[in-house]
């Protein structure tokens, strides 16, 4: 696989992976128990640079390309699916918004402290009756002399427990349908802006998902991202990207599943033999293998042509949905292989196989991608 | 000025396999990473010009594939790398690798040399003691804490002796090989990584530093591998039966006692 890489990424890859099995790694399962977001652990990471992966140096970022990003997601994410998804959602859907549609001063204003991971971003479009049809937004971002007063309830917003930079997206035209939302910037802190209980999921948990309600929030006009109904064309540029970064995102929970299948079946004994040598379990690693590198190649074919310039929407779209389901089957097949033990907390395959599966749901479902790559087949 | 010898060796967590010839490993699939113990020289190496200022140099002797733990240790901080790259090279012992590191290093301005006190695949501890040696200049090894004085002209170590330390005291230039618990090596940061693709990476060939080819590679080695050996499998564990706790006590002790022969 390594082949397809530069020397730079491949320092990369080291460099994060080494960060991960000494850091991540020993914090992954009690993180998980807990629900706990490891504060330590993301300030060690924002000093790395982890937070602002793409964004330019001179704003505080890394300045590195598409490719290296998506080998941070998945190694990241290879250690804690929830941080993985932290850091993904606060590059991709969080900062690079700012960095394509803002102002200079909104660029000078809010990337710096987000690239250094000084302050975490989170994307709010989802509502209770809005998710893969964002035109069904109800929030609304209503002008009132210098400012936005803000309405809505968002939920399922990924870092929405820590977040301090968020992109709402909200009606500023309640009667313009589609064309009326634009994305307005709400820090937290500010009067009316409210963070609700942390949702119990079933994976990600280190991940602090929570609701974001705003009551008469009120916000500076200058916190207008892009112009006034420019919302759907922002959110969709961001989860081109967005997407890249959860599929890289499933590459790693399904490696670190497949690796620790592979581990166990070659120490499991059963019959008199490791459990490697029954052809039955040869071929689910054969099965997990196979999938796991394919998947990693659409999503690094993705993120190359990402670099390039080129369109990559439709790539994109195979890779995020390919992943997911790459990662769901080689968890499942994981936990097959580890038996009882994987249906055990004692194991780490049965936090996989939880992780795994919101992964096709969220950032545009197997189902939505499955459209996207078919109109793209079709017309 | 300090120089880092650095070494790339394959992950510890990589499945060793020998080769077909019983002298040598498999070296395809296998994951190569930096020397641990090189990675605290390295360390060390950094913190002594982030308190003293100057330059640290990364020198090391392999295939093309080594530059990968060489910009590391520029992403972490270092600011040139040397490479001796050259064919012939290939399957030096580590006498041979002294020399070819030694060659570099004689013609640079140094106060430090760090290695590693020994690389985690042949385990051999020779190279430092003999780049040193060829220098003619103090070596203090297996070193676990390092104080160089404020004028900078001498350097204070710890070394751990059989559960007490030996402190000694030596001028510069000298030349120290890192153990474990010297000290934390820092993560490479990605801005790093990113300014360590534009710091200056040499190659060199053993030509370039006016050696003779003839005394490097495999047929010179003066130090020969007869024969690798995987280690034997591990055997299952064994439960202690009886009635009571006295009863499994004695039986424990005679087990130990008479066939693990460790008590």
């Amino acid at each position: 696989m390594d082949i397809f890489l530069s020397e730079k990424n491949r320092v990369v890859r080291q460099s994060v992976r080494r960060f991960c099995e000494k850091e991540i790694k020993p914090i992954a399962a009690e993180i998980d128990r807990e629900c706990s977001f490891p504060w330590e652990v993301v300030e060690k990471m924002g000093r790395l640079g982890y937070f602002g992966i793409q964004a330019p140096r001179e704003l505080g970022g890394a300045g590195l390309d598409s490719v290296s990003y998506v080998i941070v997601i998945e190694e990241i994410s290879k250690g804690c699916a929830g941080l993985g998804l932290c850091v993904s959602v606060h590059n991709s859907v969080a900062l690079y918004p700012i960095l394509a549609f803002g102002t200079r001063e909104q660029k000078q204003k809010w990337v710096p402290p987000l690239a250094r991971g000084q302050k975490i971003g989170a994307f709010c479009l989802t509502e209770p009756n809005a998710g893969s049809d964002a035109s069904g937004i109800e929030a609304t971002a209503i002008r009132k002399g210098d400012h936005y007063v803000l309405n809505g309830n968002k939920v399922f917003v990924t870092n929405g427990g820590v977040a301090d930079t968020c992109l709402i997206f909200a009606r500023t035209d309640p009667g313009a349908g589609s064309k009326g939302i634009s994305v307005v910037i709400a820090e937290r802190g500010t009067p009316g802006f409210v963070v609700g209980d942390l949702e119990d999921l079933c994976g990600v948990r280190a991940n602090p998902v929570s609701s974001i309600r705003l009551y008469d929030c009120r916000v500076p006009l200058e916190n207008l991202l892009g112009k006034e109904g420019m919302g759907l064309r922002i959110g969709l540029t961001a989860l081109d990207t967005g997407r890249l970064g959860i599929a890289a995102q499933g590459v790693g929970i399904a490696q670190a599943a497949f690796e620790e299948a592979t581990k166990y079946a070659k120490q499991r004994k059963q019959f008199g033999v490791p459990i490697s040598r029954h052809q039955a379990m040869g071929m689910m690693i054969a099965d997990m293998a196979t999938q796991v590198d394919a998947a990693r190649l659409l999503v690094l074919r993705a993120a190359v042509l990402r670099d390039q310039g080129k369109p990559f929407s439709r790539q994109s779209a195979m890779a995020k949905l390919y992943a997911s389901e790459t990662s769901t089957s080689v968890t499942d097949m994981a936990v097959q292989i580890h038996g009882g033990y994987g249906y055990s907390k004692a194991y780490p395959v049965e936090r996989y196989y939880r992780d795994a599966r919101v992964t096709r749901i969220y950032e545009g479902t197997s189902e939505i991608h499955r459209m996207v790559i078919a109109r793209s087949v079709l017309e | 000025m300090s120089a880092s010898g650095v070494k790339q060796v394959p992950d510890t967590e990589t499945q060793i396999r020998i080769a077909p010839d019983g002298q040598s490993i498999v070296k395809d699939d296998i994951k190569w990473v930096m020397n641990p113990y090189d990675e605290f020289g390295v360390e060390e190496a950094l913190r002594i010009k982030e308190k003293f200022g100057g330059e640290v140099t990364i020198v090391s002797l392999g295939p093309k594939r080594v530059t990968e733990s060489i910009r590391t240790a520029l992403a972490m901080g270092a600011d040139k790398g040397v490479l001796i790259n050259d064919p012939s090279a290939e399957d030096s012992d580590a006498l041979a690798t002294a020399r070819a590191l030694a060659a570099v290093i004689k013609d640079m301005e140094y106060d430090l040399i760090f290695t590693g006190q020994r690389g985690v695949d042949d385990d051999m501890g020779l190279v430092g003691a003999s780049v040193a040696e060829i220098l003619g200049i103090p070596q203090l090894s297996v070193i676990t804490k390092v104080e160089v004085s404020e004028d900078g002209t001498s350097v204070k170590v710890e070394r751990p002796v059989e559960g007490q330390t030996l402190t000694i005291e030596s001028p510069l230039p000298a030349l120290i090989t890192a153990q474990k618990g010297l000290n934390e090596p820092r993560y490479a940061s990605l801005p790093g990584i990113m300014k360590a693709k534009k710091k200056p990476l040499e190659e060199k060939t053993l030509a370039d530093l006016g050696l003779d080819a003839s005394q490097f590679g495999k047929e010179a080695r003066k130090l020969k591998v007869l024969e690798l050996t995987p280690p034997p499998q591990r055997q299952a564990g064994k439960i202690i039966d009886g009635e009571t706790p006295e009863e499994k006590a004695a039986e424990l002790a005679r087990v130990l006692h008479e066939e693990a022969k460790v008590i």
